[in-house]
């Protein structure tokens, strides 16, 4: 391809990519996203492929895998355009269904429809979808249009148009007026102004200046930069070219994590296509401005997503974070003022070029602008990425996308900002998501992990579990973490197993305040916060579990005792049967006892007795009571029923 | 260079731009703790009993004095009852570890802290990472390092390396505030030479 010299050359290009195509020709897109793929996508498109070959319709419709939708709950997700017939869960038994009746019949296929758990009512079209038709998805909207692998198709929807604006319409003070103007804040986790950060770099002095898009994403649950740089690659990568432009770099780096490496695969072409088109490299389309891009693998550190540990890494260096007593815009990668945003802060700047500051400070709250992507999981029905206004409060998020709670369970608590962040109760439920929000709460926005917690969870094992993530994750440079984690951990491992001593609440409050206090970086400081919002909000939960070894969610196994109801027990003999340990004596006409001493406590027979008798119980806090003596295990049919 | 005044526990401190909190308290003859800061090295704040309370516009937090950089106007408290807490916390943690390191003690007397406030896991090392620095530093050697991270985080010689440098050298010995190099350097030599004595070291 030959390379592009003007901003008119591009829209030349575009307009004859635009009249190739016929917009009422039928296209069948396939989410080729991570999610997506692990659920049979591949073999969904191949069957797809397959079928219009056989049926002789090569020349009549186009088959695409695409970026991630988000809705990864029902995946593989299969868009039909130009009707926008949304399928999901298909399988690639269903594709020749599909070819023949809504490709060739033009007829919807009932069954592979959305059917709304409530109303039970079919949803045709994406947009009619609750799931969707509640979002506002000004960024990952476009994943399920293109071809993440396609730089056509990204030039077909709009793409490096705000790019050519900024070449050839703008100064680059105009650039950077225009992002401090929409108060666009960093999606990485701590909020900070992106204009301001671009400003300090750009007016630091020094010739060479960096700008990096950190895709070091490893909250745990946590998948939106995954999907924004697999499915959308370009988007990114537009956007760092514009902050090169504002801030004076002419170097530039995606630090990706290895355990990506779909999105290392589609960023490393896109770069290789915008390079091919004259979009990045020298003269960019015919410019005097040069920018080239260079993708590093994170070698799996999640301390490396903290900006000083990943620009040290960059370097060559152990993963470590250093002191920031000097910000990095001013003096970062290899001392020179570097600017580092998540790959979510980068693919909205673009549409702030394009779209304008005012129109992007319409959507959201007072100081938290724009859209936010989370990804929502745990205990809900609608897993998958959800991008809400922000001030959306987590009630609308979590009901009204997501679904609500599975199995008719309770919500108890959500927990945001990954390992750094803390967990919400339902009283909190019609907080409005936003930086400041969130923080003030007790929680942070992050990089936008979201996890549903229902009432089986033990909130005091949540913290234990984030603490754990943190041991093996720390860098293990400073006291403060590596230590304090260490004991954080030790002391609520011991409260789970009921082992937990007066006094230890108030020792892991001390613990946690040194962390926070004098810890080296905001992985250490962060550290308790899942810790010290559980207290806060549950604090009661810590309280059982220590004064009267008591798991008030029957979930910490060490604390709780499996047990047959004699007087609900039918002898069904199933549990019996599915007990692993051998440790229940069932027998025909026989009540069930659970042997204690065999009992691994697995939970099986709870899982497996029918719920119409319910006859196996969970017991924490309290004696169990006394077996049925032998002889009077016998049931005696008639006289027991009603 | 220009000459900054500041203020540390309402003294008034002359220091050079770009030096440190730390070097200027050093220099004015106020003593702050410390465990992994050594004048040849680059700081590292890792130990960070350092920390000192940093009045800046109004405006106090803690800092790690080894890298927080002078400024003026600066307000710098050594010692409150925070910065207590904290180094006790601090000297408790690395308690578990070094029990009988003199150093720990030395200070543990004077900030009350209480030696045996978590369970024992004596790693010796308290990876202040004197050892690792000063090869790589001064030495430029690398012989010793890390390996691992968080909380399985140790030192380690490299046997090729230290196979070759460290016998006429060891001049990182002196600096380990709990002797547990000499520990680690027993080990690695077990591990890098496994036959009992080096003149029978097979020749390939």
């Amino acid at each position: 391809m030959a390379r592009i010299n003007s901003s008119a050359e591009l829209e030349e290009i575009r307009k004859g990519i635009l009249s190739g195509r016929d917009p009422n020709k039928p296209c069948i897109s396939v989410c080729a996203g991570a999610g997506c793929i692990a659920s049979g996508a591949s073999e969904v498109i191949d069957a797809f492929k397959a079928e219009i070959e056989k049926q002789g319709l090569m020349a009549d419709v186009n088959t695409k895998g695409t970026g991630c939708p988000g809705f990864c709950e029902r995946g593989p997700v299969v868009v039909i355009y130009p009707e926008e017939i949304c399928y999901l869960q298909v399988k690639p038994e269903d594709v020749p269904e599909i070819v023949s009746q809504t490709i060739k019949e033009k007829k919807v296929v009932d069954r592979l429809l959305y059917v709304d758990r409530t109303t039970g009512e079919k949803a045709t079209h994406e947009s009619d979808i609750p799931f969707y038709k509640n979002q506002e998805r000004i960024i990952i909207g476009s994943n399920i249009k293109i071809d993440p692998k396609s730089i056509d198709d990204y030039l077909a929807i709009g793409g490096y148009s705000a790019l050519a604006k900024v070449l050839f319409q703008m100064t680059s003070e105009q650039v950077l007026e225009e992002v401090k103007k929409s108060n666009l804040r960093g999606r990485g986790g701590a909020g900070f102004p992106t204009g301001s950060k671009w400003e300090g770099s750009r007016n630091a002095p020094g010739e060479i200046k960096y700008v990096i898009v950190n895709a070091d994403e490893g909250d745990p649950g946590a998948f939106m930069d995954r999907a924004l740089l697999e499915g959308n690659p370009h988007s990114v990568l537009e956007g760092l070219i514009i902050g090169a432009c504002a801030v004076g770099s002419r170097e530039g780096y995606i630090y990706v994590r290895q355990e990506y490496p779909l999105a290392v695969e589609n960023v490393t072409l896109a770069i290789k296509q915008a390079e091919e088109y004259g979009l990045l490299g020298k003269n960019i389309l015919g410019s005097d401005f040069d920018f080239t891009v260079k993708v590093h693998q994170g070698a799996g550190a999640f301390v490396c997503g903290e900006s000083t540990a990943l620009m040290t890494a960059l370097e060559g260096r152990t993963g470590e974070p250093r002191p920031k007593y000097i910000r990095s815009n001013i003096k970062g990668l290899w001392d020179r003022p570097t600017v580092l945003n998540n790959v979510e802060t980068w693919s909205n700047v673009p549409l702030i070029i394009n779209k304008g500051a005012d129109w992007f400070a319409q959507i959201g709250t007072e100081r938290s602008k724009g859209t936010k992507i989370f990804s929502l999981v745990g205990k809900i029905n609608n897993t998958g990425l959800v991008e809400v206004p922000m001030g959306m409060t987590l009630r609308d998020i979590i009901y009204k996308i997501g679904g609500g709670i599975p199995r008719g369970k309770r919500f108890k608590a959500v927990q945001t900002g990954g390992p750094s962040g803390g967990c919400l109760p339902e009283d909190m439920l019609d907080l409005e998501v936003g930086f400041d929000e969130l923080k003030k709460a007790g929680s942070m926005m992050g990089s936008g992990g979201m996890i549903i917690l229902d009432e089986d969870t033990c909130m005091v094992d949540i913290a234990r579990y984030f603490l754990e993530f943190l041991t093996d994750e720390s860098c293990g440079k400073c006291v403060p973490c590596r230590e304090g984690i260490r004991q954080m951990l030790k002391i609520l491992t011991n409260i789970t197993k009921g082992k937990g001593r007066e006094g230890d609440i108030e020792l892991l409050e001390e613990l946690a305040e040194v962390a926070r206090e004098a810890a080296l970086c905001e992985l250490g400081r962060s550290a308790p916060n899942s810790f010290l919002s559980t207290l806060k909000y549950f604090r009661d939960e810590y309280e059982a579990h220590v004064l009267e070894k008591r798991c008030p969610a029957l979930s910490c196994k060490e604390l709780i005792t499996f047990y047959i109801d004699p007087d609900k027990c039918q002898a069904c003999t199933i549990c019996s049967k599915k007990c692993p340990s051998e440790a229940i004596a069932g027998g025909k006409n026989r009540i069930h006892v659970i042997d204690q001493e065999k009992c691994t406590k697995c939970g099986t027979c709870f899982e497996v007795c029918p719920p119409r008798f319910g006859a196996v119980r969970k017991i924490s806090g309290e004696p169990v009571p006394a077996s049925i003596p032998e002889e009077a295990r016998t049931i005696v049919r008639g006289s027991k029923e009603k | 260079m220009s000459e900054i005044i500041f203020q540390i526990d309402g003294r008034q401190v002359a220091a050079r731009e770009g030096m440190t909190v730390l070097e200027a308290a050093q220099k004015a003859g106020i003593s702050i703790p410390t465990l992994c800061h050594y004048e040849k090295l680059e700081p590292y704040g890792g130990c960070r009993l350092c920390t000192v309370e940093a009045e800046v516009r109004g405006w106090t937090k803690l800092v790690a004095s080894c890298l927080y950089p002078v400024e003026k106007d600066l307000i710098v408290r050594t010692r409150s009852e925070k910065v207590d807490r904290i180094r006790k916390m601090i000297l408790e943690l690395l308690l578990a570890h070094a029990p009988d390191a003199l150093e720990l003690q030395n200070l543990a007397g004077e900030y009350g802290a209480v030696k045996d406030r978590f369970e024992k896991e004596p790693s010796f090392c308290i990876h202040c990472g004197l050892c690792v620095r000063y090869c790589a530093e001064v030495k430029k050697k690398d012989a010793i390092g890390f390996v691992d991270r968080g909380t399985r985080r140790e030192i380690s010689f490299i046997p090729e390396i230290a196979s070759k440098e460290c016998w006429n050298c060891k001049e990182c010995f002196p600096l380990c505030p709990t002797e547990a190099l000499q520990a680690a350097f027993v080990l690695a030599k077990a591990f890098a030479f496994p036959s009992s004595s080096l003149e029978h070291e097979p020749t390939e």
